[in-house]
């Protein structure tokens, strides 16, 4: 007799070539693997970097000499072997640095533009101001110079350094110590590239900024750095994007973000984070290993974070905001998804220091396939942080029976004017809820989709509009199945 | 429309429905009628093509076609439609979209045109009316804290959308109050077409006073043991189950 079964499990709904996954076949300069101090010189000659930064680097690396790796996340990994890795490398066509947009070789703006990144000024996404680090070196930033008539400063870290080196001293590490923690002192001691910017007194940032990061050769890290400085009143928002080719090896990504929010100044810092997240049996993918840093050092200055983590083999980080000023805010909002074998331990800190304070964190967590997924939150109320305020929602969402979700939220109040609230779920996506969809006509893929996007969708509300059609398209290319 | 032959279901390895026959033609309004646990859902369920259901013998035959051989979706766009008991909800999931969704998935299974977001809108703004549902509920996540009586007539506002040939109502006049029961009844009988056959599952037969009946049949220990015309509903009303069950037995 006939039944109609499910042909397909949820659990088969996970894997689906990734993308992004090609390789662009270039000439590169590239360092000899190997870390000593020797390197590090090299990188910082490379850059033509001032003596301070140069000494600042080593002291780092030092310092991270006498650290050892932690692991304490809920993730489990075979070890970088840190000799065994290329520091630096760099397309030989930029070896000068970044050019203007004309220079730029078409094979790197072919890469973007597959990637759906044009570079080409009739192309550029309207509104958006792009930084494209290839690498260790960054390839292009478009619209440089309509930012700069509004005082707006963006550009490759490693130009900052030459161009506004007393903007780069006053700030740099200044959120983010060099010897923070293992992964913040590797990459103060070996940072290439990432994004500067500044924007200053006053000034409403007219664009969205965006970094798209590539990894594009093998055996490299990339290491980049990003400083966004916002000065008294002024607004910005930024976003970055990553990716990098299929390969089997494991490749780290370490990298350091550090934002300063003065007073009445606001910071709204989205990722979608896409890196190749290793195949359907944990070979390869990359080490997503991150510090994220705000310090709401003025009053009422206000920073979010959102975040869309799809990608990486194992993801580590903590998108944190230190609530110094009086009436400051800090925001997270993450939806990670966590499939085949990839493992996720990321969630944030919010740090409460000054008076009537306020932070509120929601986090998505989705685990399928054999992914499995930590949230990690710790909520300081310090002393001094009257009347602060904290509101935590954590919900996971399982497909398939063979993924994990797990939450550790860590609280601290000194303070007993604090005000905590705190909500967690954990959910499978309901065998109801598919049929629901079924029989109102929607393939039970399409269902899985939609519930997973309904059930992400407060983070994606906080996401710029551009990039929150790209979200969804993401969790969809993860979650689709190859239709049989 | 559609023609149920010696329909054995088992669930989780426990037999529910046990020979159960049933016809029904084009138009025509049937009533089912039985006590809680007699498989009336499953019954329901089982034409809307839900995972689980084992069909051990017999089969269901929908315009000329095996119907258990079609997947849920494909049921939908055949025009099968299940008003459910329990409208599960789906947070953050608009409900208009859900339901572009299905129409458009039915309209490019029928070779038509996709109905655009304008379009559209103006579709729902009128079916809704159609069951006083505010327009607030248009935008809200499916059945997302509705109430029960809301959940009700969302479905049967999703029934005056996707305009199924067989609709499924399980249990639609639970939960409502009388007001809303009115309501919901003026939805369905506007809905009653030449084209569009419904069965009503329910065990009140106050439901069947708003909504007539055709045919009433009686589901109970899996089978259907009597079928009559809406004066068997009264009779049920007043003598209970039993009778049927003795009835059937002698
Ligand atoms: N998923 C299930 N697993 C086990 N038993 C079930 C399941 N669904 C229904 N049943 C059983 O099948 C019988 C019929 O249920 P149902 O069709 O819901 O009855 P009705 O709708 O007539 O009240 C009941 O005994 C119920 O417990
Ligand atoms: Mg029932």
């Amino acid at each position: 007799m006939s039944e109609v079964k499910q042909e397909r499990k949820p659990e088969e709904f996970t894997n689906r070539d990734y993308q992004a996954g090609f390789i662009t076949d270039i000439d590169t300069d590239t360092l000899p693997p190997g870390l000593n101090e020797d390197v590090i010189r090299h990188i910082s000659a490379k850059k033509d970097e001032p003596e301070w930064l140069l000494n600042w680097r080593l002291e780092a690396f030092r310092h991270w000499q006498t650290m050892t790796e932690p692991h304490w996340p809920n993730v489990t990994y075979t070890p970088t072997d840190y000799q065994s890795i290329s520091y630096y490398s760099a397309p030989k066509s930029q070896a000068d640095g970044p050019k203007s947009l004309d220079e730029v070789d078409p094979k790197l703006l072919e890469t973007y533009a597959k990637l759906g990144i044009p570079l080409r000024e009739q192309e550029f996404l309207a509104g958006v101001a792009v930084d494209a680090v290839f690498d260790s070196v960054s390839v292009a930033t478009t619209f440089k110079g309509k930012l700069k008539d509004v005082g707006v400063i963006f550009c490759p870290i490693s130009e900052a350094v030459r161009d506004y080196p007393e903007l780069v001293q006053q700030y740099l590490g200044t959120v983010v110590p060099t010897g923070d923690n293992f992964f913040a002192a590797l990459n103060s001691a070996v940072f290439t590239d990432g994004s500067f910017v500044f924007i200053p007194k006053g000034v409403r940032c007219p664009m969205e900024l965006s970094t798209y990061f590539r990894i594009n050769a093998l055996n490299t890290g990339q290491f980049e750095r990003t400083l966004i400085i916002a000065e008294e009143g002024s607004y910005v928002s930024y976003l970055e994007g990553c990716t990098a080719p299929q390969r089997d090896e494991n490749q780290l990504h370490a990298a350091v973000v550090e934002l300063v929010a003065l007073d009445d100044a606001q910071i709204k810092y989205s990722t979608v984070q896409n890196w190749y997240p290793g195949d359907e049996n944990g070979l390869g993918g990359i080490y997503n290993f991150v510090t994220k840093r705000a310090d709401c050092r003025g009053a009422r200055s206000k920073v979010s974070w959102t975040q869309v983590e799809t990608g990486s083999a194992i993801t580590w980080k903590y998108p944190s905001c230190v609530l110094r000023g009086d009436d400051s805010v800090g925001e997270f909002y993450s939806v990670a998804l966590t499939k085949m074998r990839q493992q996720a331990d990321t969630g944030t800190k919010m740090i409460h220091i000054g008076k009537n304070t306020r932070s509120t964190i929601v986090s998505k967590g989705i685990a399928a396939g054999f992914g499995n997924q930590s949230y990690r939150g710790l909520v300081r109320i310090a002393k001094s942080a009257e009347g602060a305020r904290n509101y935590t929602q954590c919900d996971s969402l399982l497909i398939g029976d063979k993924c994990g979700a797990h939450t550790f939220p860590y609280v601290e109040v000194k303070n007993p004017s604090a005000t905590m609230e705190h909500e967690a779920t954990t959910s499978k996506i309901g065998e109801d809820q598919l049929f629901y969809c079924q029989s109102r006509g929607i393939s039970e893929e399409d269902a899985v989709n939609m519930i997973v996007n309904g059930f992400c969708k407060d983070v994606f509300n906080e996401l710029p509009m551009e990039f929150a059609v790209e979200a969804n398209r993401l969790m969809e290319v993860s979650l689709e199945g190859a239709v049989g | 429309m559609i023609k149920i032959e010696n329909l054995h279901v088992s669930v989780a390895g426990k037999t529910i429905l046990k020979g159960i026959n049933l016809e029904i033609g084009e138009g025509e309004v049937h009533a089912i009628m039985g006590p809680n646990g007699s498989g009336k859902s499953t019954l329901s369920n089982v034409i809307a093509g839900r995972d689980g259901y084992e069909v051990t013998q017999g089969s269901i035959t929908y315009k000329g076609r095996d119907l258990l051989a079609m997947a849920p979706e494909e049921r939908a766009w055949e025009g099968v439609f299940l008003a459910f008991q329990y409208p599960v909800e789906i947070p953050g999931v608009n409900n208009t979209y859900l339901l572009k969704a299905g129409v458009n998935a039915a309209r490019r299974h029928r070779g038509e045109q996709e109905l655009d977001a304008m379009d559209f809108m103006q579709l729902v703004r009128e079916k809704a009316k159609l069951v006083e549902l505010d327009q607030s509920f248009l935008s809200r996540g499916v059945n997302e804290g509705f109430s029960g009586g809301e959940k009700k007539r969302n479905e049967i506002f999703q029934m005056a959308v996707l305009e199924p040939s067989l609709a499924l109502l399980d249990e639609t006049d639970s939960g409502l109050d009388i007001d809303a029961l009115r309501i919901v009844a003026k939805g369905v009988n506007t809905l009653r077409a030449a084209n569009r056959s419904i069965i009503m599952i329910t065990h009140y037969q106050r439901l069947l006073d708003y909504i007539q009946p055709d045919v009433v049949h009686v589901l109970a220990d899996g089978k259907i043991l009597k079928t009559g015309d809406k004066n068997l509903a009264l009779e049920l009303e007043e003598r209970g189950y039993d009778w049927v069950r003795e009835e059937a037995a002698a």
